[in-house]
């Protein structure tokens, strides 16, 4: 089942279109990769996803951006509501100069969520989810800067969960990681994606292919390709694609 | 651009060029052997059997490197998997031309059954399929393996029509005949096993150049 169906969407930054008529489904629960070459619009597709681009001047976009059937490009979209049901993690860890439990329940206190007991299980759950609770439970009180870079990624994906996003926007979550690292987040996308629906940008292809049930291709500003990732990494059926995917190009 | 990787995988298919050649070539003398029962060509097929089980595992390993270190990908990831499958058959069609010399060296001795028509015509058929399955494969060309494939029928009738005349004009009509019509019968059903892995060959080149599986689905083959 789709939870985001984006029609005909165009993004401009002033005069240079970055999006080009892009029309796909997202289908729930599963993990959709996007690739394609440096400055393709893959990562503004993303932004997009959850009107990250809002923030950008100049920005206008054309287009429908459906999620659960609404429109988040409709008028009367509640931003605050939209980021978070469409949570983000960065390409750098990107944890608050705080506390690793401050760190988690920050989203909580920004919408007003303090009973101590709701925070408390929120705080225990999410650390869970991502397999961070035991390696941090003694020490909570700790800055989250002093956690490696990737337990400092999988506190922030759990500073997400918190807030029980529908989506997971994922903006190369791995380049700053070393492979063990990413294999362990990796292995921590398979299982979140039984809760959450997530779309991953990502420049490693090996990444895409492992962790993805989906990838679409972006080329200048176009969506090429975009089908079951076995088909396309097997049997593209556009030659930019298997250019793209063999190294001929890009 | 060309790729440092295309000049592996050039390498790559020349080799099968080789192997393919080497097999086609054992198909041959194996088949010559039997119809001059000479015992000396035949060990020379069992001997130098051993040349093409050495090229299957050298290219099966080249294969996993070139996996292994490059991760290939879409056309790249179907030209090495394809590849080590049609080292495989190849490998097959080799020992089923081992086969056919040894069943050429039981029969050796023994007085002529009759002389060879539909057997020569039956190897040539298997050695002309190995030759265009290689070449497919080296350039590519679909619609030489599709030919390849329509021609496998062909062998079945040549076969059909070897255990026949064995059965009926020979070993039904004098027992005493059977090992030696056995053996020519044995013979006939390895070339055609031949054909039904260059077959096999044939429709891993179609699924290499297009990523279209016609395995099993010969009735695609059309579309």
């Amino acid at each position: 089942m789709s939870i985001i169906e984006v029609k005909k969407l165009d993004l401009f930054y002033g005069n240079f279109q970055a999006l080009k008529d892009i029309t796909l489904n997202i289908e729930q629960q599963k993990i959709t990769a996007l690739i394609g070459p440096s400055g393709c619009g893959k990562s503004t597709f993303l932004r997009s996803l959850n009107r990250m681009n809002d923030l950008i001047e100049d920005v206008h976009i054309k287009g429908i951006v459906n999620i659960n059937g609404g429109n988040i490009y409709g008028p009367g979209t509640d931003l605050l509501a939209l980021r978070k049901k469409v949570g983000m993690v960065f390409q750098r860890p990107n944890p608050f100069p705080l506390s690793i439990k401050d760190n988690v329940l920050y989203g909580l206190k920004v919408h007003g969520i303090l009973d101590r007991a709701i925070t408390e299980q929120k705080l225990h759950w999410s650390l869970e989810s991502v397999h961070l609770w035991n390696e941090v439970k003694d020490k909570l009180e700790d800055n989250a800067l002093t956690l490696s870079g990737e337990q400092q990624q999988r506190l922030c994906i759990a500073r997400l969960a918190a807030m029980e996003p529908e989506i997971l926007l994922m903006d190369e979550p791995c380049s700053a990681l070393d492979p063990i690292s990413t294999s362990k987040i990796e292995d921590l996308m398979h299982e979140l994606k039984k809760q959450y629906t997530i779309i991953i940008v990502t420049h490693n292809m090996q990444q895409a292919a492992r962790v993805s049930d989906y990838t679409g291709y972006f080329l200048l500003g176009d969506l090429v390709e975009f089908g079951e990732t076995s088909q396309i990494f097997t049997n593209p059926k556009d030659n930019r694609t298997e250019d793209y995917l063999t190294g001929r190009f890009g | 651009m060309q790729r440092h990787f295309d000049e592996e995988l050039a390498d790559l298919s020349k080799e099968v060029l080789r192997m393919g050649s080497l097999t086609e070539e054992s198909i041959f003398k194996s088949v010559e052997a039997l119809k001059a029962r000479s015992v000396e060509q035949a060990n020379q097929v069992i001997t130098e059997d051993k040349k093409i089980d050495e090229m299957e595992l050298a290219i099966d390993e080249k294969c996993l490197d070139l996996l292994a270190l490059h991760q290939p990908m879409a056309i790249d990831l179907r030209f090495i998997t394809m590849t080590m499958k049609i080292c495989t058959d190849l490998e097959r069609i080799a020992d089923l031309a081992v086969d056919i010399a040894q069943r050429g060296l039981e029969i050796a001795g023994k007085p002529q059954l009759k002389p060879l028509i539909d057997i020569p015509k039956l190897a040539t058929l298997a050695q002309s399929m190995v030759k265009d399955a290689i070449d497919a494969f080296v350039h590519k060309d679909v619609e030489l393996a599709k030919k390849v494939i329509l021609r496998d029928p062909e062998a079945d009738n040549l076969r059909n029509l070897v255990q026949s005349e064995l059965i009926n004009d020979y070993i039904a009509k004098d027992s005493s005949t059977a090992p030696r019509a056995v053996a020519l019968l044995l013979v006939a059903r390895h070339l055609e096993r031949i054909c039904d892995h260059t077959t096999n060959i044939a429709e891993d080149v179609i699924y290499m150049v297009e990523g279209k599986v016609v395995k099993h689905h010969l009735e695609t083959l059309e579309s």
